[in-house]
């Protein structure tokens, strides 16, 4: 174990656990925002809308609590790079650091600035100038995930520059903002982030029917189920599109990572797709991944071969086991919540508006909180250890990032550190949250007439 | 101008655009027991930055995005160079984060009481850090290091201080009031103390002190301002104070920086640490565009919240 091995510990462990609260920041914001908007079109003709007020404000609160861990997590990740991966930000800054300043310029101010408008500005800013502020909000949670991936997708598939003196050079913004591994994956995390969110409200909106039966606000929570199971399915749809585009490009631009997710040995015609180890199914592969039952998929040891012979003897393949499962749980996981939402559709329609919700698939919502959260984070282990031994692909390797002045002592000890705390804190989220959701929404008051200092002060949303 | 002058100056702009923004909220951090005697006390205090830290907090993400992006090897080398006292600092900032962001949604007394704690030290540490780092990457040596701590951290106090006596009413307005006086007995001597050997640190520069009049005209108008801060809010004119406050942290800022040119470190100067002219052509458009706007809606919103905090809260 020396300081590299830890350096990638800390990556891993701060860039998965910041990713458990991201989705949900990108995906709940637009949910709550577009609450917020049916409160607001309905109450501007007059009707009756009290019902989306109280599930703006209480999906509102849950919100803010995961979006203040998703904003001081982050912090980590970009002065990571410096702290551990010196070698790697000389090499990259130049192309790398663009969209990363591009991201806190146009997207995080827009971000934190607007949603604490939002958060004081419920009493203060004329209704549609409030709503303006979350969306401006969710518009920049949505923003920073494009730049982000582009700047990942670069490490992957690195286009628009040259090396020059060691160092990486960008030659051409354009192509690293539409980099075509970004424009496959940023619609796919994206998506993927509205699954996890949309799952998380289908979660809390089953529990909320189970607590409550068929009295009480049961019709409160049937509307925000009914929106979460349309976010979910129609995201669905748009991760297995993008899905498959990424898998083509895995093709071309990573094959190594693509063999690993498929335990493929050796360069084959009408590769199999095998479902478990020892299970294929004949020409699937080949079919998924280049829409040709016959088309060839590069192996892993025909890789390994090539590699060596043109970037120098070393070892060219990722951890295989976390490769191939990770695949495996992404798809079935992510499916199952996809399924989970159209059945639900199914359960909710139109002629059934009126009867209750079958108890058995309120239970079976609970499911929507914990399924596509391991299925995105089961995606980023494929994607990112898939990459390895590479940083950017073909170009630097991880051995050859690390900080060469940061000591081992150093890294054990900021990984136990951030270690602790992040226990700490999740275990305090978690506790919150459950509290918050155990509450329910807040009765509404009489119409408020605010005085003059009680409009100063923040209303319950803070 | 050179492209890596102009980069250099923007990198000393959003710095400097932080350390008066997160100063004050880290000010009004580090003093919230000081200025409470009650839980509405407490609300109040908070009130004044609870709109804007988030939106502050963001000129640090950006200046270090951006020195990533326009020089590297300076990014590289300060963020593995500090790495201890950088750790500290996010440690800092995430617990003060989400003592702030979850202090309106805990109910019990003992985790409220959690939540004050991770903001008082989640406050004092960083401004005491950023202070400590300029000082040793300046100078190399822990003397140094203390005494730039010991600066940025009762600057940001006493900007926190006079930023709450100009955003409150009631008691904790003179409450603020006197901690700003207190504060400054300490902040002006010890500037007077460490700005004037700012003009002669740089690695590079002639020790010949008359030789940068910039820096001297910078550090000396960093004094006056700091002095005539105390002196405004002893006179109980809070705006004009805060403004003053604000300045001798821009003119700190700006010597600082102006010391740091041209070898922010040892052994590497701006001019091989910056990016290509195309990446910094790239950057220089994207500052262009965004920044102005930025300013402007974070402007409008301390505009929104432009009245003063008053002590009644539920």
């Amino acid at each position: 174990m020396d300081a590299l091995d830890l350096a990638r510990w800390q990556f891993g462990v701060t860039t998965v656990y910041h990713f458990l609260f991201v989705p949900l920041t990108i995906g709940l914001g637009v949910f709550v925002a577009g609450l917020q908007t049916a409160w607001y079109r309905r109450t501007r003709k007059g009707g009756d809308g009290e019902h989306l007020l109280r599930l703006t404000k209480f999906f509102g609160k849950l919100f803010l609590i995961n979006f203040a861990m998703g904003v001081v997590t982050g912090i980590v990740q970009e002065f990571q790079f410096g702290m551990n991966w010196s070698q790697y930000s000389i090499f990259v800054g130049d192309v790398f650091g663009a969209p990363l300043a591009m991201e806190a310029l146009l997207a995080f101010f827009l971000e934190s600035t607007f949603l604490g408008l939002w958060i004081f500005g419920w009493e203060r800013l004329p209704r549609r100038v409030h709503l303006a502020c979350l969306w401006a909000a969710v518009i920049g949670s949505n923003l920073s995930a494009y730049f982000i991936l582009a700047a990942n997708a670069w490490m992957k598939h690195p286009v628009g520059y040259e090396v020059v003196g060691g160092r990486a050079r960008m030659t051409d913004l354009w192509a690293v903002l539409t980099n075509s591994t970004a424009l496959a994956q940023v619609p796919h995390v994206v998506a993927g982030a509205f699954v996890v969110a949309g799952g998380f409200v289908i979660a809390v909106s089953g529990y909320r029917i189970l607590r409550e039966g068929s009295g009480g606000t049961a019709g409160l929570w049937r509307t925000s189920l009914r929106g979460a199971l349309v976010m979910t399915a129609i995201a669905g749809i748009v991760v297995a599109g993008t899905g498959d585009q990424s898998a083509r490009l895995l093709r071309e631009q990573q094959p190594m990572k693509l063999a690993a997710a498929e335990g493929l040995r050796h360069d084959t015609s009408g590769a199999p797709f095998s479902v478990v180890p020892g299970l294929e199914v004949p020409d699937l592969l080949s079919l998924l991944a280049a829409h040709d039952p016959q088309a060839v998929v590069q192996g892993m040891d025909d890789i390994q071969r090539r590699y060596a012979a043109s970037f120098g003897p070393a070892d060219y393949t990722p951890n295989l086991p976390v490769v191939f499962w990770s695949f495996r749980v992404m798809i079935v996981f992510g499916m199952t919540t996809v399924g989970l939402s159209v059945l639900g559709l199914w359960l909710t329609r139109r002629r059934r508006r009126t009867a209750a919700l079958p108890r058995w698939f309120a239970r079976l919502c609970v499911l929507a909180l914990p399924l596509p959260t391991v299925a995105i984070v089961a995606g980023w282990l494929l994607s990112e250890i898939g990459r390895q031994p590479w940083t950017v692909q073909g170009e630097l390797m991880t051995a050859a990032s690390v900080s060469p002045g940061v000591s081992l002592i150093e890294v054990a000890a900021t990984l136990a550190g951030f270690t602790l705390l992040y226990g700490v804190l999740a275990l305090a989220e978690g506790v919150l949250l459950m509290r918050h959701i155990k509450a329910g929404p807040e009765p509404m008051p009489v119409e408020p007439v605010p005085s003059d200092e009680a409009r100063l002060t923040p209303t319950l949303m803070y | 101008m050179t492209l890596t002058t102009f980069w250099f100056i923007v990198i000393a702009f959003l710095w400097t655009g932080y350390f008066v923004l997160e100063g004050f909220d880290f000010g009004v951090g580090a003093l919230l027991p000081l200025l409470s005697r009650s839980e509405a006390d407490r609300r109040q205090v908070i009130t004044t930055i609870g709109p804007v830290w988030d939106g502050n907090e963001v000129w640090l993400i950006t200046a270090v995005g951006a020195m990533f992006a326009a020089f590297p090897a300076w990014y590289a080398h300060m963020l593995s160079g500090f790495y201890l006292p950088l750790f500290l600092v996010i440690i800092g900032l995430i617990v003060r984060g989400v003592g702030l962001e979850w202090r309106g949604k805990v109910t019990s007394r003992r985790e409220l009481a959690l939540c004050d704690a991770g903001i008082v030290a989640g406050s004092v540490i960083p401004a005491f850090l950023w202070g400590a780092i300029f000082g040793h990457m300046l100078y190399g040596t822990a003397a140094a290091a203390a005494v730039g701590g010991a600066l940025s951290l009762t600057m940001a106090t006493l900007h926190g201080a006079v930023f709450v006596a100009l955003r409150t009413t009631g008691p904790v307005r003179a409450r603020a009031r006197r901690a700003a006086l207190l504060v400054s007995a300490g902040a002006v001597p010890l500037a007077a103390v460490a700005l004037p050997s700012l003009p002669g640190s740089s690695a590079l520069a002639v020790p010949d002190w008359s030789a940068s009049p910039f820096l001297w005209a910078s550090a000396l108008a960093a004094m006056a301002t700091l002095a005539s801060g105390a002196a405004l809010i002893w006179r109980r004119r809070e705006g004009w104070a805060f403004a003053a406050t604000a300045g001798a942290i821009v003119f700190t800022t700006a010597t600082l920086f102006g010391a740091l040119w041209p070898a922010p470190m040892p052994g590497i100067t701006v001019m091989e640490a910056a990016s290509a002219p195309y990446t910094l052509t790239v950057l220089t458009w994207l500052g262009v565009i965004a920044l102005p706007g930025v300013i402007a809606y974070q402007a409008w919103t301390y505009w929104i919240f432009r009245r003063r905090v008053s002590a009644r809260s539920e």
